[in-house]
């Protein structure tokens, strides 16, 4: 599947990693529920790095939608939940 | 949900909204060719106002750390004139300026990759529109095929998605700009309130105090000169008359010459 790492770009990474990012993803959504900036931080660093270590990154010239989109590395929890907007935290 | 579908699912839903859809998806598609077009010289400027806001910094940093030299270079005469006081003064301004200018450093860096990132997003994007460019054309010739037209979304959906990332990176990229504008605005009013004196003005009191220093003994030493080489003189009238002239000129030359106002400009 494909995945963007916001301001880095895509990675083409085996389905079979879906879920060990499932479980990376666990830590962040409580790093941003509890507005835990350092361990937001760091778990993010790993989700994103997981992504780029299992995946393949796509040639920038490579044109096509992504399956998940991803925070971009230096992103603070105030910049995410800036994009979730109106969403805010609570799951829809 | 995850934070990960969450964030996913809200950034393509803005992402779709960057472009407008017509009901012929060729229109859309040379639509979206001019919409990037348009993304990437924005992207240029944008870059460019990090880069000038970057400068910014940099001048203000030089002007500081000019100050710093200046007054390390007053302490030490201040402690060669045995100015304990005058060197506790100049010391305690150097390190007003040490604070400003780390802080200063951090901020510089954070433009510093701010700009490297929006100079690689620009090389993305621009690898992007040219092979968009040829594609779409392609994409147009053949689109009565079922699964030409899942491309023609694909890429559709695809560059938008682009242009989403891209105007969130540009985003964060004038909220920094605005950020450090505000910030150097309220430094060069810090420097211009004279917290952070540099000390450089002529006017300045610590310098007017230790060129006095150095000034007073250069102009006690050559009054004794003077007096020493009176009641040596041979001729009369002339050197009668020389020490009404000389002292009043003395002073004057003695300033001019003093190694402080040298070294200093």
């Amino acid at each position: 599947m494909i995945v963007r790492i916001s301001g880095e770009g895509q990675f083409d990474v085996p389905e079979g990693h879906v879920g060990e990012l499932n479980r990376l993803d666990e830590d962040l959504t409580k790093a941003v529920d509890s507005g835990d900036e350092a361990q937001f931080t760091s778990s993010l660093e790993a989700l994103l790095t997981s992504v780029r270590t299992a995946g393949e990154e796509l040639p920038a010239d490579w044109i096509g939608p992504s399956d998940l989109v991803l925070p971009s590395p230096d992103s603070s929890i105030h910049e995410v939940r800036e994009v979730l907007g109106d969403e805010g935290l609570i799951p829809g | 949900m995850g934070l990960m579908r969450r964030f996913s699912s809200i950034f393509k839903a803005k992402a779709s909204k960057t472009l407008d859809k017509y009901e012929d998806p060729r229109e859309t598609l040379d639509y979206s060719y001019e919409r990037t077009l348009e993304m990437l010289q924005k992207m240029r400027r944008a870059v460019a106002d990090v880069a000038t806001s970057r400068k910014r910094i940099e001048l203000q940093a030089q002007q500081l750390q000019r100050s710093a030299a200046k007054l390390e270079g007053q302490a030490k005469q201040a402690v060669s004139q045995d100015r304990e006081d005058l060197a506790r003064e100049a010391l305690t301004r150097r390190q007003a300026i040490a604070t400003q200018l780390t802080d200063l450093q951090a901020q510089h860096d954070q433009l510093k990759a701010e700009e490297a990132r929006m100079v690689e997003g620009s090389r993305r994007l621009q690898a992007k529109v040219d092979s968009f460019r040829i594609r779409k054309e392609t994409m147009k010739a053949n689109y009565t095929a079922a699964e030409a037209q899942t491309k023609v979304n694909e890429a559709i959906s695809g560059i938008g998605e682009e242009m989403g990332d891209v105007g969130l990176a540009m985003q964060r990229a004038e909220d920094k700009v605005a950020q450090m504008q505000a910030r150097s605005g309220a430094l060069d009013e810090l420097m211009a309130s004279g917290a952070l004196d540099d000390a450089s003005m002529s006017s300045d009191r610590l310098q007017a105090e230790l060129d006095r220093g150095f000034a007073e003994p250069a102009v006690e030493a050559e009054l004794s000169r003077i007096k020493g080489e009176l009641p040596g003189g041979s001729t009369t009238a002339k050197q009668i008359d020389a020490p009404d002239e000389t002292p009043v000129k003395a002073p004057a030359e003695t300033q001019a010459e003093a190694p402080v106002e040298e070294e200093r400009r």
